[in-house]
C-alpha cells in the first residue's frame, strides 16, 4: 500500500455493492433493450462496469514490483 | 432418445483429446512432482493468462452451465442471481486475494489451513479450516458428475443395471489417472481447450437461436410473466428482495473461500496475476449471463412440451432443458462439440477440487496430527492418493445415493465455508481476534446454519426475524453475522482471562 491517497481509489469498487443491494432499481422490464428486458442486460452491464471500475483501481493504484 | 452417432463421435474424440492432454501436462513446466507444491500447485509457474484459463475453468462448472439455465428454465428471474453473485465477488478478490498470495508465497502455504496455522498459531484452528474446506468439497465434486451424467443420457446412451453407470465410471477413472500423474498441470491444460470449446459453443448459441426463434424480444415473450422479474418478498419484509442480493452476496463471499479457488489463486506465478485476473475473469461472468439466458430460449423452444424429450425430462427434470435445447437448434455435430464442452467442463473443476482436498489432508491433517516427521517425497505421495480417494467417494456418492442428497450437501457447503471468512479473510488483515473465539464462533456458525438449513427442508433462505419484521435473507450469510458476533463477544473475555497469545509467524511486510 503506497499512502491514504491510494488506497481512497479502492472505494471505487463498492459501487457495485450498491448497484446491486438496490434491487427495486431494476426489477422491471422497461426500458428493454433489443429485446432483452432491463432487468436482464442491467445487470449485465455491470458485470462491464465492476470489471472496468477495477481496471482503473488496478492502474490507480499499481506498484512496480506488481 | 436414439444414439446420434455424429454427436457421439465427436464427443469421444474430443475427450480423447484431453486426455492424451492430460497425461502430456506432466512436462509442461516441468517440476519435481515428488514436492507437494509441485504436484498440488504446479509450483506456482502460472502467470496471468493460464490463471485466467484455470480459475475460469475451476469456478465456472459443468454443473453451473447445466444448473444456472435450469434454475432459469424452472423457477425465472431468481435463477439470475448467479449474475450479481459473480460482479459482487470480483472486486472482493481484487481487494483481498493479492495479500493471500504473498503471505502464502513468503511462508510455503499451500492452503488456506496454512496460512491460519501460521498467523494464530493454532492447529485446531486450522483443523477446523481443513476440515471444513474438505467437507464442503466434497459433495461439489459429486456434482460434477451430475454435468459429465447428463450429456452421455443426451447423446443417447442408456443401459440397465451397473451398465448404465458404465461411461460415467470410465470418465472418472481416466480423471483420476490424469491428475495423479499431473497433478495441478492436467487441469490447467485442459482447461484452455474447455474454455475455448465453452466459448465457441455459448456464442454460437447466442447468435444462432435468436435468429432461428425471431429475436430476443420473442424469447422473453414466451417467458410467464411470472418468471421474468422477480416476486416481491413477504409484506413485513425489512428489505424488499433481500432474497436475491443477500443470496449474491453471501455467494461472492464464499466463493474464494472454497479450497479448489484458493489452489488456484495460489499456483500463480505473480501478485499481479492475481489483481489483473480480478479484472478479466468477469468475462466469464457475461459467458454466464449468456448461459443463464439459454434457460429462457429453452422454454422459448419448448423443449418441455416436445414429446421426444419427455423421457429425458423425466430422468432429468430442469437439467435436461440445455442439452435439449442443443440438440434441438444445433446440428449432430455442433452437438457433440457443445457436449463435449460439458462433460470436459466437469473434468477441469473435478481435478481442482480433488487436489485441493488432498493438498488440505495432507498438508494440516496427515502432516500436522498424524506423520509430522513425514519426507516431502512421502507427503507428495499421501496427497496423490487421497486425490483418488476422494474422487473414488465422490462416483461412490451420485451412483448410490439419490442425486438431492448432493445438492443438499453442496448447498450445506456453502454454509459451512463461509464461517472460516473471519479466520481466514479477516486474518488477513488484523490478528485481533482471539483464536479461540474464532473457533467457537465457526462452531456456532457451522452448527447454527446446518439446523437452520435443515429445519427450512434444505432451501437456502431463512428468515430472520427482527421485531414484527423478517429479513429473508440467504442462510450462509444470516450464520456469517452470529459467527462474527460470537467471536467479537468472546475476544475480549479470552484476552481477559490470560493467557499468552501464540506467535504470529508471519510479518507485516509478508503481505506486500
Amino acid at each position: 500500500m503506497q499512502g491514504n491517497s491510494s488506497r481512497l481509489w479502492y472505494l471505487l469498487l463498492l459501487a457495485p455493492y450498491g448497484a446491486i443491494i438496490w434491487v427495486s432499481s431494476y426489477n422491471k422490464a422497461e426500458p428493454g433493450w433489443a429485446g432483452i428486458p432491463f432487468f436482464y442486460w442491467y445487470q449485465l452491464l455491470w458485470i462491464l462496469i465492476g470489471s472496468a471500475l477495477t481496471v482503473i483501481v488496478y492502474f490507480a493504484t499499481r506498484r512496480r514490483d506488481g | 432418445m436414439p444414439i446420434d452417432w455424429t454427436a457421439l463421435v465427436i464427443f469421444i474424440l474430443l475427450f480423447a483429446m484431453v486426455t492424451i492432454l492430460g497425461f502430456v501436462a506432466v512436462h509442461w513446466r516441468r517440476g519435481d512432482l515428488d514436492l507437494l507444491h509441485e504436484w498440488g500447485l504446479a509450483g506456482g509457474r502460472f502467470g496471468t493468462v493460464v490463471t485466467w484459463f484455470l480459475l475460469g475453468g475451476d469456478l465456472y462448472t459443468a454443473y453451473t452451465f447445466i444448473a444456472v439455465p435450469a434454475l432459469m428454465f424452472g423457477a425465472g428471474a431468481i435463477g439470475f442471481f448467479a449474475i450479481p453473485y459473480s460482479i459482487m465477488a470480483y472486486p472482493l478478490v481484487f481487494a483481498v486475494f493479492p495479500r493471500m498470495w504473498s503471505v502464502a508465497r513468503h511462508n510455503g502455504y499451500i492452503t488456506a489451513s496454512d496460512f491460519v496455522r501460521g498467523r494464530y498459531g493454532s492447529r485446531w484452528l486450522a483443523l477446523a479450516v481443513a476440515i471444513t474446506g474438505i467437507v464442503a468439497t466434497m459433495p461439489y465434486i459429486a456434482l460434477q458428475l451430475v454435468g459429465i451424467q447428463v450429456v452421455i443420457a443426451a447423446l443417447g446412451i442408456e443401459g440397465s443395471g451397473w451398465m448404465a453407470d458404465l461411461p460415467l465410471v470410465i470418465a472418472f477413472v481416466i480423471l483420476a489417472a490424469f491428475t495423479y500423474t499431473s497433478g495441478l498441470r492436467a487441469p490447467a491444460a485442459i482447461a484452455i481447450v474447455k474454455d475455448t470449446l465453452i466459448w465457441i459453443t455459448v456464442i454460437a448459441a447466442v447468435i444462432v437461436i435468436p435468429i432461428q426463434l425471431g429475436g430476443y424480444g420473442k424469447i422473453f415473450a414466451a417467458v410467464p410473466a411470472a418468471k421474468l422479474l422477480l416476486a416481491p418478498g413477504p409484506a413485513n419484509a425489512v428489505l424488499p428482495y433481500s432474497a436475491y442480493f443477500t443470496l449474491a452476496l453471501g455467494s461472492a463471499l464464499a466463493l474464494f473461500l472454497y479450497p479448489h479457488a484458493m489452489t488456484g489463486v495460489l499456483s500463480a506465478s505473480s501478485r499481479g496475476a492475481i489483481s489483473r485476473n480480478a479484472a478479466l475473469l468477469p468475462a466469464y461472468s457475461f459467458l454466464l449471463g449468456l448461459i443463464a439466458l439459454l434457460g429462457f430460449m429453452a422454454l422459448a423452444v419448448g423443449v418441455d412440451k416436445a414429446p421426444e424429450f419427455a423421457a429425458f425430462a423425466k430422468a432429468y427434470p430442469r437439467n435436461f432443458a440445455v442439452p435439449a435445447l442443443f440438440i434441438s437448434v444445433f446440428p449432430s455435430w455442433f452437438v457433440g462439440i457443445a457436449f463435449a464442452a460439458i462433460a470436459i467442463g466437469a473434468l477441469v473443476p473435478a481435478a481442482i477440487m480433488s487436489i485441493a482436498a488432498a493438498n488440505l489432508w495432507t498438508r494440516n491433517i496427515y502432516k500436522e496430527f498424524v506423520n509430522p516427521a513425514c519426507t516431502p517425497a512421502q507427503e507428495a505421495q499421501m496427497a496423490k492418493v487421497v486425490s483418488l480417494v476422494v474422487k473414488f467417494g465422490a462416483l461412490v456418492f451420485i451412483v448410490f445415493i439419490p442425486l438431492q442428497y448432493a445438492i443438499n450437501l453442496q448447498l450445506l457447503g456453502g454454509v459451512w465455508i463461509i464461517q472460516t471468512l473471519p479466520a481466514v479473510i479477516i486474518g488477513l488483515y488484523t490478528r485481533w481476534f482471539h483464536q479461540k473465539a474464532l473457533l467457537l464462533g465457526w462452531l456456532v456458525g457451522i452448527a447454527a446454519g446446518t439446523w437452520l438449513a435443515a429445519m427450512q427442508g434444505f432451501t437456502p433462505m431463512t428468515a430472520v426475524p427482527i421485531g414484527s419484521y423478517v429479513l429473508p435473507s440467504y442462510t450462509a450469510l444470516a450464520t456469517l453475522v452470529l459467527n462474527f458476533a460470537v467471536a467479537i463477544v468472546l475476544t475480549p473475555i479470552f484476552n481477559a482471562m490470560g493467557g499468552a497469545r501464540r506467535i504470529d509467524e508471519t510479518r507485516v511486510e509478508h503481505y506486500g
